[in-house]
C-alpha cells in the first residue's frame, strides 16, 4: 500500500516520486532533501530525518526521551495502534523534542512525526510541546517546531482535546518571556495541532504543497455553498489568506530559520 | 435500538394528559386532583426509571435535544440586565456566538456563549452554533473588554464543533481557537466556562480555558462527535453510540478524570422539563465559584488557570 506523499522505495538505488511518479535516483533524491528534483514534490519526513536536516552536526540532545504514552480511557485498539505506531516510525511518540545548535545559535526544537499515529497529539505530544515552551522561557532560548499532525488523538479522548489548551498556554509563558517562536507547517498540520500552539508563533513558515486546515476536506466541502477552490487547505491557501508568513522550500529552510533567530535575538546569542 | 426520545413518548403522553386534565378541571370548575396526582406520580416513577440507565449516548440525545435551554434562555433566567454587544470589530458580527454584560448575583459581568437557534430560520441565521471565526474574535474583543474594566468571565459552552466551511477556513478558523484560548489564559480576572449542552472539541475548549470549568449533569464534551469518531473506529457512523461510550464524553466521565471541576445537577428528566429550575442551579453554581476566585490575586488568578490545565495528561516515564 502506498501511503500519499510517501515516496515509493523501490530498490536501494532507486526511488518513485509518490506525485510525479518519476523515478528517481536516489543519491540525487537525499542530496534534494527528499523534494522531488522534477515536480518539486516535498515528501514527508520522519522526525529524527529532520532534526539532522535542520540542526547544526551533533547538536541534538533529545529531552524528555522517557515519557511514554498510557491508554487513560481503554479505547478500543490504541495499546495496539501504539505499537504500531512504533513499529512504523521507530519513535516512542508522535514528536522528538530537545536543544540544538542552528547556525550556533542554541534552540528548543521539536518535530513532529506524522508516520506515529497521524502525528496526533495526546498526552505526550502536549506535554512535550508544553515542555519546549517552557524550556525556552526559563532558559531563554527561542522554540522551532515543525509541525506534521492530523489533529488530536481521538484515543484519548476529552485528555487530548485538553492538550491544545495546555499548549497554548504554554505559549503564553514563551511570549511573555519575550523569546521567539517559529512554527513550520510540513505536510499535514490539521485540526487540533493546528488550532492550538502550531498558529501561535511569531512566524510561521510552511513548506509548499503541505496540507494545512482545520476540518477534514469532506467535512469542509459539505459545510461550504459552492466547490472549494483547487488549492483548499494548501500551504499556499493559507498564505493566501494570511495565516502563513513564508513559503520556503525545504532547501531554503535552514537559511530562512537562521536569519529568523539573527533578527529575533540579541548579538550574544551566537555565542559558540 | 431505544432511544431518549422514544422513552420519552410515554412521559411525553402523560404530560399532555395531565395538561388537558388540568385544563378541563379548570374551564368546568371540576375535581381532578386525584387523577391528576395519580398522573404526576406516574411520570415521576417512568422519568426515575428511564433516567436511573441513563447512556453515553442518550446523554448526547439530550445535550443536542431540541427543547434544551441554550445560552440566551440561562443568561435571560440567571442574570438582570444583559446588555449584548456586537461585533469584532473587524467587519464580522457571528450570531453563533452572543456575548455582553450582565449582573449576576452581586457581581457586574462579561458574558460570552454559543447560541443554537429554536426554529429552522434561527438555526440557519446562528449556523447552529457552529462559530466561525469572527465568533471568536468577538469572543475574544469582549475578554480583554473584561480585563480592561476588571469584570469576571462566564463563558457558555453549547456548539457541536466550530464552522468547518471554506468561508471559516479562509478567515483563519485554526487561528482564530488558539488565540481565543490564549487570550482566556492571559486573563487576571475570574473565568467561569459552564458546559450547558454540547462541548464540542475544539469549538468549545476555544471558550472553556477558564478558572474553573464546570457541566450540566446531562452535557456532553468531547475531542470528536461519536458519529465521526464511530466512522474511523468502526468505519461505520451508525455505531456512534458505542463511539460515545469509548469516548467518556459525559460529565461524570469528565469529573473521574478530573478534567471539570464539578457537575451541576439538572431537574428529573433533564434541563428542558424544567429550565427555570436548571438556570437557578447554574447561578448558584456560578455564583459560588465566583465567591471563590474573587478572593485571589489578579497575577495568581492566571498562574491558577495556567496550571489547572498544565497539570493534565495521564502519561508514563520509563526506567
Amino acid at each position: 500500500m502506498q501511503r500519499r506523499g510517501v515516496a515509493q522505495e523501490n530498490s536501494e538505488q532507486w526511488v518513485q516520486c509518490a506525485k510525479c511518479k518519476k523515478i528517481l535516483f536516489r543519491p540525487d533524491f537525499e542530496r534534494a532533501m527528499r523534494a522531488c528534483p522534477h515536480c518539486g514534490h516535498h515528501h514527508r519526513l520522519r522526525a529524527c530525518e529532520r532534526i539532522l536536516l535542520t540542526v547544526d552536526p551533533d547538536t541534538f540532545q533529545e529531552i524528555d526521551a522517557d515519557l511514554r504514552p498510557a491508554d487513560p480511557l481503554g479505547f478500543p485498539d490504541y495499546t495496539d495502534k501504539l505499537r504500531k505506531g512504533t513499529a512504523a516510525s521507530g519513535e516512542n511518540e508522535a514528536i522528538l523534542t530537545g536543544t540544538a545548535l542552528l547556525s550556533g545559535y542554541e534552540i528548543v526544537i521539536g518535530a513532529m512525526d506524522f508516520g506515529f499515529m497521524g502525528g496526533s497529539m495526546g498526552s505526550v505530544v502536549g506535554e512535550k510541546v508544553a515542555r519546549c515552551f517552557e524550556r525556552g522561557a526559563e532558559r531563554r532560548l527561542p522554540v522551532i517546531l515543525f509541525c506534521a499532525s492530523g489533529g488530536a488523538r481521538m484515543q484519548e479522548g476529552l485528555i487530548s482535546l485538553m492538550q491544545m489548551a495546555k499548549t497554548t498556554a504554554a505559549v503564553g509563558k514563551l511570549q511573555r518571556a519575550g523569546m521567539p517562536y517559529i512554527a513550520v507547517f510540513t505536510d499535514p498540520t490539521m485540526a487540533g495541532v493546528l488550532a492550538s500552539f502550531a498558529s501561535l508563533a511569531d512566524v510561521i513558515v510552511a513548506e509548499p504543497g503541505a496540507l494545512v486546515g482545520f476540518a477534514g476536506q469532506r467535512v469542509a466541502a459539505q459545510a461550504s455553498v459552492g466547490k472549494p477552490p483547487a488549492n483548499f487547505q494548501t500551504a499556499e491557501f493559507q498564505h493566501e489568506h494570511g495565516m502563513v508568513d513564508l513559503i520556503v522550500p525545504r532547501k531554503q529552510l535552514r537559511p530562512t530559520l537562521t536569519y529568523l533567530l539573527e533578527m529575533f535575538l540579541p548579538v550574544e546569542a551566537h555565542a559558540r | 435500538m431505544m432511544t431518549i426520545f422514544d422513552f420519552e413518548k410515554p412521559i411525553n403522553e402523560l404530560e399532555s394528559a395531565i395538561a388537558e386534565l388540568r385544563q378541563l378541571a379548570a374551564e368546568k370548575g371540576l375535581d381532578r386532583s386525584r387523577e391528576i396526582a395519580e398522573l404526576e406520580a406516574q411520570r415521576e416513577r417512568l422519568l426515575k426509571q428511564i433516567f436511573a440507565h441513563l447512556r453515553p449516548w442518550d446523554k448526547v440525545l439530550l445535550a443536542r435535544h431540541p427543547k434544551r435551554p441554550y445560552a440566551l434562555d440561562y443568561i435571560r433566567l440567571m442574570c438582570e440586565n444583559f446588555l449584548e454587544l456586537h461585533g469584532d470589530r473587524l467587519g464580522f458580527d457571528d450570531p453563533a456566538i452572543v456575548g455582553g454584560l450582565a449582573k449576576l448575583g452581586g457581581y457586574k459581568l462579561v458574558i460570552v456563549g454559543q447560541q443554537k437557534g429554536r426554529d429552522l430560520k434561527e438555526r440557519q441565521k446562528r449556523n447552529f452554533a457552529m462559530a466561525k471565526p469572527e465568533g471568536y474574535r468577538k469572543a475574544m474583543r469582549l475578554f480583554r473588554l473584561a480585563e480592561k474594566f476588571r469584570l469576571p468571565v462566564l463563558t457558555l459552552v453549547d456548539t457541536p464543533a466550530a464552522d468547518p466551511g471554506v468561508e471559516s477556513e479562509s478567515r483563519g478558523i485554526s487561528e482564530a481557537i488558539a488565540q481565543s484560548m490564549l487570550t482566556m489564559f492571559e486573563l487576571t480576572v475570574p473565568a467561569v466556562a459552564v458546559i450547558i449542552g454540547e462541548g464540542g472539541s475544539g469549538g468549545a475548549i476555544a471558550l472553556a480555558a477558564a478558572n474553573r470549568v464546570l457541566m450540566l449533569e446531562h452535557a456532553i464534551y468531547s475531542v470528536i462527535p461519536p458519529e465521526g469518531c464511530a466512522a474511523i473506529l468502526y468505519r461505520d457512523p451508525n455505531k456512534a453510540p458505542q463511539a460515545a461510550d469509548a469516548l467518556k464524553l459525559t460529565a461524570e466521565s469528565a469529573l473521574e478524570l478530573g478534567l471539570i471541576d464539578l457537575v451541576i445537577p439538572e431537574p428529573l428528566g433533564a434541563a428542558h422539563r424544567d429550565p427555570q429550575t436548571t438556570a437557578l442551579s447554574v447561578r448558584t453554581a456560578v455564583l459560588q465559584q465566583l465567591d471563590e476566585l474573587s478572593r485571589i490575586e489578579p497575577d495568581a488568578l492566571r498562574e491558577q488557570r495556567y496550571q489547572r490545565f498544565r497539570q493534565v495528561g495521564v502519561y508514563e516515564a520509563a526506567r
